[in-house]
C-alpha cells in the first residue's frame, strides 16, 4: 500500500475497463512523473466528456449537442436507419464509406443473464421514431453473437408489421483472409445459407 | 493435469481485455471450470463462434494459475441456433443458464446430474416441440430435487401427513396440510398439483394437456420455490417470456398503419396482421 493520493488513484485506475492493478500501478508512476501540463489536459479531457458529452435525443449516440452530427447532416438518408448496440459500431459502420443514412443506438443487447430486456434498451424509442419519421428501411446491425442474434430476432419480430418498412440485417459469412478448412460449423452454415448468385 | 479435455456447455461468456472472453463452462467430469478464449471476439477467431451461451462442446484447456486457458473446441450440439430465433425460448434458456450457474456452485466439483439436466433442457428448448415454459419449470423441479431441495407435493411438507393437499408453503418446502399451514401460504388451482408432480417425474403426457391458468400458477411456485433456496434473485427469471404470444403492437405502428389506410375499425390489418394477440 502506498501513501494516500498515489494509492486512491491506484485504486481508481484499477476501477477502468481492462486495466489490473499492475497497469493501473504503471499509470499512476507515469503520472506521477509526467509534467503538470500533461496531467492537466488529461484532467481536461476527462472533466469536459463527462460534462460536455451528451447522448444525442434521435439516435442516442455520443454526441456534444442535443442532436449528434450525423442527425443534423442534411446529406444523410433520413429514411434509411442502421440499429447498432454502441456508440463504437457507428464508428465501426462509418468508416465503410458505405453507408449514408442515419443510425439508431439501442444502447446494448437483450441479455437476461445479465438483467437486460427490451426496457432496459432504445426500442421504444425506435418503435417511436420510426412511427413519427418516414424511415422506409431498418438495417439491423447487432454484433454477430447469441445475444445480438437475439435482440436481432426480437426487432424483426417487432418491425416486421410496419406498413411501408423492409427490415433488413446485415449479411454474415467468412472473414476475408481466413481458411475455409478453419471456418467453424455456424459461420460456415450462415455463410452458405446467406449465399447469393455471383 | 496440464492439459486436459472435456465435454461442456457454455453458460455465460464476460469481455476481458481488447479482444478475449473469460468462458464459463459447466462439464461432465470437472463441474464448472472458468476459462480465458483468447482474441475470440476478433471476427478472424478460429472458435469464436463455438464458445457461445447454450452450445454443447468438447473442449481442451490448459490449466493456469487462476484461469484455465481454452486451447481446442469442437461443437457437439449447436443449441444456440434454435434458441435465439425464438425470445420466448431465448428467454427460458437464459433462466436455464443461469439456474445450472447457481447450482453449480463449486468450481471443479462433478455434477454430473446437473450437467446432463442441463444438455436436455438446452436440446428441449432447441427442438422447439415442447412449451418453453414447461421445460424450464421441469428442469427447475428436478435440478431442485438432485440439489436436495425438491419441494413435497404428495405429503405434508411439515408433519407428512399423506396427501393430497390443498395449499402450497415455500418456506415450509411444498405442500401443507390445514394444521401446518402457516400465514402466506398459497391455495394454487385445481390441478397445479398434479402438474408439478407429472413435471418433477417427466410425464409430459399429463403436463401438455394442462391449460393456462394452471401453468401460470405453477410457474410461479416453481420460481418462488428455487429463489427461496438459493437466497438470491435470478436476475433471468423476471425477464422470462412465459406466453407465446408476441409482443403488443405498438402505438406507433397502429397510427402509422392508420395512416397508410390499412387498419380497419377495429385495430387490424386487412392482412389479419394483428391477429396474433
Amino acid at each position: 500500500m502506498y501513501e494516500g493520493p498515489v494509492q486512491d488513484l491506484i485504486d481508481e485506475l484499477g476501477r477502468l475497463p481492462g486495466v489490473g492493478p499492475k497497469s493501473a500501478q504503471r499509470i499512476a508512476f507515469h503520472l506521477l512523473a509526467a509534467e503538470t501540463e500533461d496531467v492537466t489536459r488529461l484532467q481536461d479531457a476527462l472533466q469536459s466528456v463527462k460534462e460536455g458529452v451528451v447522448f444525442c435525443d434521435v439516435c442516442g449516440n455520443v454526441s456534444e449537442q442535443q442532436r449528434c452530427r450525423i442527425c443534423l447532416d442534411s446529406r444523410r438518408e433520413p429514411k434509411l436507419v442502421c440499429v447498432v448496440e454502441e456508440p463504437k459500431d457507428v464508428l465501426a459502420i462509418e468508416r465503410t464509406r458505405e453507408f449514408r443514412g442515419r443510425y439508431h443506438v439501442l444502447g446494448g443487447a437483450l441479455d437476461p443473464l445479465s438483467g437486460v430486456g427490451p426496457d432496459q434498451l432504445r426500442v421504444r424509442e425506435l418503435v417511436n421514431r420510426i412511427g413519427t419519421d418516414e424511415v422506409t428501411e431498418v438495417i439491423i446491425a447487432t454484433d454477430p453473437n447469441t445475444e445480438g442474434e437475439a435482440t436481432a430476432t426480437y426487432l424483426v419480430r417487432l418491425l416486421q408489421d410496419f406498413p411501408g418498412l423492409s427490415v433488413t440485417r446485415l449479411a454474415s459469412g467468412l472473414p476475408m483472409g481466413g481458411d475455409l478448412e478453419f471456418a467453424d460449423e455456424m459461420t460456415l452454415g450462415r455463410a452458405l445459407s446467406g449465399r447469393r448468385t455471383a | 493435469m496440464s492439459l486436459y479435455r472435456d465435454t461442456a456447455v457454455v453458460l455465460r461468456v464476460q469481455k476481458l481485455g481488447e479482444a478475449d472472453r473469460i468462458v464459463t463452462l459447466l462439464s461432465r467430469r470437472h463441474g464448472k471450470i472458468r476459462g480465458v478464449a483468447k482474441g475470440v471476439r476478433r471476427t478472424s477467431s478460429r472458435f469464436g463462434a463455438r464458445v457461445e451461451p447454450f452450445c454443447h462442446v468438447d473442449v481442451q484447456l490448459h490449466s493456469g494459475r487462476t484461469l484455465d486457458v481454452i486451447t481446442q473446441v469442437q461443437t457437439l450440439d449447436a443449441f444456440g441456433a434454435g434458441i435465439v430465433g425464438d425470445y420466448q425460448r431465448y428467454t427460458t434458456a437464459c433462466a436455464v443458464l443461469e439456474t445450472l450457474d447457481r447450482l453449480a456452485a463449486e468450481e471443479g466439483e462433478p455434477v454430473l446430474r446437473l450437467y446432463l439436466l442441463g444438455v436436455g433442457a438446452l436440446r428441449a428448448l432447441a427442438d422447439g416441440q415442447r412449451d418453453a415454459s414447461l421445460v424450464l419449470d421441469a428442469f427447475v423441479l428436478r435440478a431442485m430435487s438432485y440439489a436436495g431441495w425438491a419441494p413435497a407435493l404428495e405429503e405434508c411438507a411439515r408433519c407428512a401427513a399423506p396427501g393430497p393437499h390443498g395449499a402450497f408453503s415455500v418456506p415450509v418446502g411444498g405442500a401443507v396440510c390445514e394444521e401446518c399451514r402457516p400465514a402466506g401460504a398459497v391455495r394454487p388451482v385445481a390441478g397445479t398439483f398434479s402438474l408439478l408432480e407429472a413435471l418433477l417425474h417427466g410425464d409430459w403426457s399429463v403436463a401438455e394437456t394442462t391449460n393456462t391458468r394452471v401453468r401460470r400458477e405453477s410457474s410461479g411456485l416453481v420460481a418462488a420455490h428455487l429463489q427461496w433456496h438459493l437466497e438470491r434473485r435470478l436476475r433471468s427469471l423476471p425477464l422470462v417470456q412465459r406466453d407465446v404470444s408476441r409482443p403488443p403492437v405498438p402505438d406507433a405502428i397502429r397510427a402509422r398503419a392508420a395512416a397508410a389506410g390499412e387498419v380497419d375499425d377495429s385495430g387490424m390489418s386487412a392482412a389479419g396482421h394483428w391477429n396474433h394477440d
